[in-house]
């Protein structure tokens, strides 16, 4: 494949992410702080969003298991996964995060376990789906060639 | 001088060189959220800015004599939030813009009580270029 064959392919893929909601417009926006004098920018922002999120989760997961829940600490850290995938512009889960603080304060439990568990499905799809883009991008660049700045949408 | 093409922001232009002198707080519990701001702020051409975890770490700046432009809080954060520093910072005296930032606008009587701790604006997280760019334009005026 040539560097323009790949530079498309990433473009499609980026663009499917938008279009299938996984990402939103706050992750263009961290694309667009990326430069040359900080080129790893948007890996090492997601990348600390990675290691957040999986102790949040781990935390709720711990959370949820007791015998009375505190739900006050649980909504704590529903609010801060909904913060840090928000300003990665992570969109379901940032979503997901919304409909799980709806049942934290309804002290519901069995509906925050299921909303955890999406909250977690939502969480593995958008970490596939970053770290098949960053593998793209790293063949890009490891062919000579530079990753598209411009991601246009038509309509 | 008006520079018309401010929100493009891609080169430093003449406008952008006085916010090289502007000093930003960054108040946020969030490294994602602190790390992205602090981005923003690089981007937009301030490069004089420091950033604390939660309010508590924002008043003992300012007790031990550090002053900003420009205070960048986020309302939810642990040990003190953004409506009890704000409220202290300006029972010390503090007079420099404090910005609120927050996810959470549904509640609208938080967000009332966030305004009212002494805030000169509040916008919703994350920010973005464009919004820092008028923010600081606000300030310079």
């Amino acid at each position: 494949m040539d560097v323009g064959q790949m530079q498309r392919q990433w473009i499609d893929y980026a663009k499917s992410l938008f279009l299938e909601g996984f990402l939103d417009g706050q992750f263009l926006q961290l694309q667009q702080l990326q430069d040359e004098n900080n080129p790893d920018f948007v890996v090492e922002v997601v990348s600390l969003f990675f290691e957040d999120s999986e102790r949040l989760l781990k935390d709720l997961t711990f959370a949820l298991d007791q015998n009375g829940v505190d739900f006050k600490k649980v909504d704590a850290h529903v609010h801060q996964l909904k913060g840090s995938s928000s300003s990665i512009g992570a969109q379901r889960v940032k979503n997901a995060c919304i409909a799980f603080r709806n049942f934290c304060e309804e002290q519901n439990t069995d509906a925050c376990l299921r909303c955890l568990q999406q909250v977690k499905q939502e969480y593995c799809l958008v970490k596939n789906k970053l770290e098949t883009l960053f593998r793209l991008e790293q063949q890009i660049v490891a062919a000579g060639g530079s990753i598209p700045t411009e991601l246009s949408f038509s309509g | 001088m008006e520079d018309e093409r401010r929100d493009k922001d891609k080169h430093a232009t003449e406008s952008d060189n006085s916010r090289t002198q502007l000093k930003v707080l960054i108040v946020d519990d969030d490294k994602v959220v602190r790390l992205t701001h602090k981005m923003l702020l690089d981007r937009v051409g301030v490069k004089d800015h420091v950033a604390v975890e939660n309010g508590k770490e924002a008043v003992e700046l300012h007790n031990n004599g550090q002053s900003f432009d420009l205070i960048l809080m986020d309302k939810d954060m642990p040990v003190m939030n953004g409506i009890e520093a704000t409220r202290t910072l300006r029972s010390m005296g503090v007079s420099c813009k404090i910005i609120g930032v927050s996810t959470s606008t549904s509640n609208k009587i938080y967000v009332q009580e966030f305004v009212e701790a002494g805030l000169d604006d509040f916008y919703t997280k994350p920010l973005t270029v464009q919004i820092l760019g008028e923010i600081l334009e606000k300030i310079k005026s």
